[in-house]
């Protein structure tokens, strides 16, 4: 499980999350969701390290993130797999060699193991036989696809992915969800996915957390959210015609 | 306050660069790579120059040292000391981070604007150190070849044209450029090249390394890796050169 306590996170004079507390629970879908520039980008880069925060504390079971040095965290992060917004696959190497990246540093493992173990990873997200492709010769969702596959290499504790969904058309969305979803659960991960997809929040949103203008507005599971009267979430949630509609 | 922030910055930069790296199987391997990638893609480029600059100086000095009291083999021995002083090192420098620099500065850019590094830095790895000091290692590996390769290119040059344009006796060039040879000032220049070599990598890769926002702005981080290379370059050429032979 990870734990959020008072988050506090400005960028000059621009506040970007005002003591925001939370908690994500492990072998679920928790979610972030929000408008664009509410924070969720910054709540989620703060629990992966790349942003420190100005005051709070980040728990990663009983481990205190925010209270460890650089080094120290760059060991800890070993244990976290992240998907970022356009996959960040590094374009000079092959698909094999993305995944495997992780693996030569961090494991003592040979060759065959090694390949196996990307094979697997690759397998997982059926991506089968792409090995020797490089990410110039990818569509968006199999960049996706493959970066979850990167993220797993390592089988990590922790999974987080920033808006897995954005430029993809809706059924490769619903691939890629049932494919972070199946992930979740089968090795029971804590998963934390920062999306302003609606189709996400009702397929896959176990626990979702909406954030507000940097501050936490409502929390609650996809069932909660119909039947929800915060203003702002319905605003947000129900904001096009056809969710008026479904709700 | 900016310039020392700047430093302050670029010094950080360094000791990341230089902390223990998490495998040394890996780096060695990169270093491998960068030696191909930045050095030895170069080598056409210094030969085409080196050839080129060589045969130009000879003519030069021909024209201004033209004069009966002073033997013709003065020629090529004045050019081979241009040529090992400042050229093949100085000026050589100065075009490798034109080419150089902006490689590594728009390459690390781009990784940096397309979350690469920060995919880098979340799965644990130090990416400082990762992605440049294969690229300091190799460069500063590579250039002094390189710079051993422009002399001679450039003496090359300076022979064809001062045989086929009849400028002195092929025997008089090779006079001059054996005459009162001293080892040192070769020495002296491929110090300095290591010294380029280091500048113009770290530098760039400081510039790539800390880009915000899009294209435009790797954009700009390149031209900046580049311009900054160069005046550092020109001031670590007027310090060695004040120590070693002032």
């Amino acid at each position: 499980m990870i734990k959020v306590q008072n988050i506090h996170k400005a960028f000059d004079a621009n506040e970007a999350l005002i003591d925001v507390s939370a908690e994500f629970y492990e072998a679920k879908t928790n979610l972030i969701i929000g408008r664009s520039g509410s924070g969720k980008t910054v709540l989620l880069k703060c629990l992966i390290g790349i942003f420190e925060p100005d005051s709070g504390e980040i728990w990663y079971g009983n481990d205190l993130f925010t209270a460890l040095d650089s080094d120290q965290q760059r060991n800890f992060k070993q244990q976290m797999g992240v998907v970022f917004q356009g996959g960040a696959l590094f374009d000079s190497l092959s698909v094999e060699q993305n995944i495997r990246l992780p693996l030569d540093f961090f494991t003592s493992w040979n060759r065959e193991q090694k390949l196996d173990r990307v094979n697997f990873c690759l397998q997982m997200v059926h991506m089968t036989d792409s090995n020797r492709l490089f990410p110039a010769e990818l569509s968006g969702g199999m960049k996706k696809r493959v970066a979850i596959a990167r993220a797993i290499a390592l089988n990590p504790k922790y999974l987080f992915c920033d808006e897995p969904n954005s430029g993809l058309d809706p059924q490769t969305s619903i691939v890629i969800d049932k494919l972070i979803r199946e992930i979740t659960v089968e090795f029971k991960i804590t998963t934390v996915i920062n999306t302003h997809d609606m189709n996400s929040v009702m397929e896959i949103g176990d626990n979702i957390l909406f954030l507000e203008a940097g501050r936490k507005c409502w929390e609650g599971s996809r069932e909660e959210i119909l039947t929800s009267d915060n203003k702002e979430l319905n605003d947000f949630v129900f904001a096009s015609e056809l969710m008026k509609k479904i709700k | 306050m900016g310039i020392l922030n700047s430093l302050g910055r670029y010094l950080v930069f360094l000791r990341h660069i230089f902390s223990k790296p998490e495998k040394h199987s890996i780096y060695f391997r990169q270093i491998f790579r960068e030696i191909d990638k930045l050095g030895v893609s170069s080598l056409g480029i210094v030969a085409i120059i080196s050839f080129f600059i060589g045969m130009v100086v000879i003519i030069h000095m021909t024209a201004n040292l033209g004069n009966p009291l002073i033997p013709t083999y003065y020629n090529s021995y004045t050019a081979r000391d241009v040529l090992v002083l400042e050229f093949s090192s100085t000026v050589l420098c100065l075009i490798l981070a034109g080419k150089v620099g902006s490689n590594i500065s728009s390459e690390i850019g781009t990784m940096r604007v397309t979350e690469q590094i920060d995919a880098l830095e979340t799965m644990g790895i130090n990416s400082a150190a990762y992605l440049v000091q294969p690229k300091i290692i190799g460069m500063m590996l590579t250039t002094p070849i390189l710079v051993i390769l422009s002399i001679f290119i450039g003496l090359i040059g300076g022979w064809v044209v001062s045989v086929a344009g009849h400028l002195m006796t092929s025997a008089d060039y090779i006079h001059g450029i054996r005459y009162e040879y001293d080892s040192f000032k070769v020495v002296y220049t491929l110090i300095k090249s290591v010294v380029f070599a280091f500048l113009i990598t770290s530098i760039s890769a400081y510039f790539g390394y800390y880009t915000k926002g899009g294209a435009l702005e790797v954009g700009r981080s390149s031209t900046l890796a580049v311009v900054y290379s160069m005046i550092m370059i020109l001031v670590a050429n007027y310090v060695i050169t004040q120590i070693m032979l002032g």
